[in-house]
């Protein structure tokens, strides 16, 4: 088994509110100072779904790879130091800026170009955007089966077994290879590298393909070959400031707050 | 301007979901003169057009096969309905299904998606906003492409009232699908789901046992077993003290209800994506700068298990 990781390096989720701000002329988050970007927890759980396999069916392989700036080789690095085998960076100021089709339109570019891939796995969404959408449109570009927000995957007859996890229970199905599936947090915890293994990972090198090594036509990736237009991106107005239910007693306040929300026409 | 909308419906129970006569409504909103049709797949889908408000005609077909969502067997059947209806919009759920219908049928028609939509509106063009950066953000979205698709969050829009569809034309049976679902196991809390409930009461990893969230049961029982139901912070859930069914927030469910108590919940940002679209956010916790308080309108600062016995004795008190 050939694995392909589709990893994402993003600004700390656990950023405080606080710190979080957007600059409105070019509708970016400005980096917050002193907090370096991450691997998405949910590609980091694929990443274990994939090394899973590999432990299981000898003679297996994983490649990461990661579209994104010079800065996304730590992400690579991350989950070479988990066990992954080889590592591919799509840094080209081409990509920049575009959306999740372009984004997997190169992915599936560098999949087609490694081409002896049988499986691709990536989180079940990138926990910055939370489109959860590049998986599927990688598998639509590459022609393969998928299945969506797993919280098992095994190899089996059939190719690959995979647990779902529906908004009312979980489904188990199975898909031919190769397939794509993306991963929910509900698979688990991703291991932790040891610091022998993140040595070894630096060691490691790391892949660097341009649009041009891919064979794309600059026109149809970044920002030029997007669909989906970002018009504006904006901090919302929380619900203002909160009224506090004042009383001596928790009877009082909640006196207090049933009475709000009669008056509300909520309760 | 006019569009023609083909709404993606789900069925529960015979009828359309609720989910799907919001989405009817907003379409309605946003057709300005087009039509709105919908897409209905599944054991009794015509007699479910007739339910359908809002829409005039409905693109059914009654085969089983289409029962348990197999994306490419609906995809199919989306893209004739997409064909026939000349919509140039199409609103999905942001459900199960479709969460996997939405980028795939954007990709077929070479097209793009705007998933988890609270907000669609006309504004010189279609505008579609949606939370972003686990709800720190909001983002709003043009689609240059056609048909522009987006998946909504449930309760973005007022449900369709009314007649059902009267136009109704049938799509083919269900095709192939190279995937193939072997098992399916309903792991839900009894009662009405955290997605659907008008009140949704949550308690978090400060109730300090999984004992907590007997009160929470209370409570939404106070507020009435038709219109509450119990959700859980991530971190409850991962201790094991609520099923993860009933987990709100970036991983779990978006819920977007009329009223949301967030008891002994810190408000990290992942599970504030998850809730951040109520109307109105109560937060009952001990820590007065709890970033919760943030975003609630009103709150009690103060012990829960002192708080929630006494709001469940002051509802009853007021009904």
């Amino acid at each position: 088994m050939h694995i392909v990781v589709c990893a994402k390096q993003i600004p700390d989720p656990e950023t405080p509110p606080s710190a979080f701000k957007i600059d409105a002329a070019t509708n970016k988050v400005v980096p917050a100072q002193g907090i370096a970007p991450v691997l998405s927890q949910f590609d980091a759980i694929a990443a274990e779904a994939a090394l899973r396999i590999k432990e299981a069916n000898a003679g297996s392989k994983v490649t990461v790879i990661s579209m994104g700036a010079e800065s996304a080789q730590a992400a690579i690095k991350q989950v070479l130091a988990m066990g992954a085998d080889e590592g591919v960076l799509l840094n080209d100021p081409a990509f920049e800026d575009g959306d999740s089709h372009t984004t997997a339109t190169v992915l599936a570019a560098a999949i087609k170009k490694l081409g002896d891939v049988d499986a691709v796995f990536c989180g079940r969404q990138a926990a910055d955007w939370d489109m959860g959408q590049v998986g599927l449109l990688v598998a639509e570009d590459l022609g393969w089966p998928a299945a969506i927000i797993a919280k098992g995957v095994t190899t089996g007859a059939a190719g690959l077994q995979i647990t779902r996890v529906l908004e009312d229970g979980f489904e188990s199905l199975e898909a031919p290879l190769p397939a794509v599936v993306t991963v929910s947090n509900e698979f688990g915890e991703p291991r932790y590298p040891k610091l022998p293994q993140i040595m070894a990972a630096a060691k490691k090198t790391v892949t660097n393909w341009k649009v041009g090594d891919l064979g794309l036509d600059p026109g149809a990736v970044g920002k030029a070959g997007s669909r989906l237009k970002l018009e504006k991106l904006f901090i919302p107005e929380k619900g203002g400031k909160v009224e506090l239910m004042e009383g001596d007693t928790p009877q009082a306040q909640a006196a207090a707050l049933v009475a709000r929300l009669m008056a509300d026409k909520i309760l | 301007m006019a569009h023609n909308i083909l709404v993606v419906g789900e069925m529960a129970d015979g009828a359309p979901t609720s989910t799907t006569l919001e989405l009817l409504g907003g379409a309605q909103g946003l057709a300005a003169g087009g039509t709105v049709s919908v897409a209905l797949l599944g054991t009794g889908a015509s007699a479910a057009a007739a339910k359908a408000a809002g829409a005039s005609k409905a693109f059914v077909s009654d085969d089983a096969g289409y029962d348990a969502v197999k994306a490419e067997q609906w995809l199919a059947a989306l893209e004739a309905a997409v064909d026939q209806a000349g919509a140039d919009v199409v609103l999905i759920a942001q459900s199960s299904a479709g969460r996997e219908l939405g980028p795939r049928l954007a990709a077929r028609r070479k097209t793009a998606v705007a998933m988890d939509c609270v907000k669609i509106e006309d504004a010189g063009g279609l505008k579609f906003t949606r939370p972003a950066y686990g709800g720190n953000a909001m983002a709003t979205y043009s689609v240059a492409t056609s048909p522009a698709i987006a998946t909504v969050r449930a309760k973005s829009f007022e449900a369709a009232t009314g007649a059902g569809a009267s136009d109704v034309v049938q799509l083919p049976a269900a095709g192939a699908s190279r995937t193939n679902i072997t098992g399916r196991e309903k792991a839900v809390a009894a009662g009405l789901q955290i997605t659907e409930a008008p009140v949704v009461v949550s308690g978090g990893r400060g109730l300090g046992a999984p004992e907590g969230f007997k009160a929470m049961e209370e409570l939404a029982t106070a507020i009435g077993s038709e219109k509450a139901a119990v959700g859980a912070s991530r971190a409850a859930v991962d201790l094991g003290w609520y099923p993860p069914s009933q987990q709100v927030g970036l991983t779990g469910k978006v819920v977007n209800p009329d009223l949301y108590i967030a008891v002994a919940i810190s408000g990290a940002s992942q599970h504030m994506a998850g809730c951040s679209g109520s109307k109105t956010i109560v937060a009952i916790n001990r820590d007065k700068d709890a970033n919760i308080f943030g975003f609630a309108k009103y709150g009690i600062v103060g012990d829960w298990k002192a708080v929630v016995p006494a709001l469940v004795e002051e509802i009853k008190k007021a009904k």
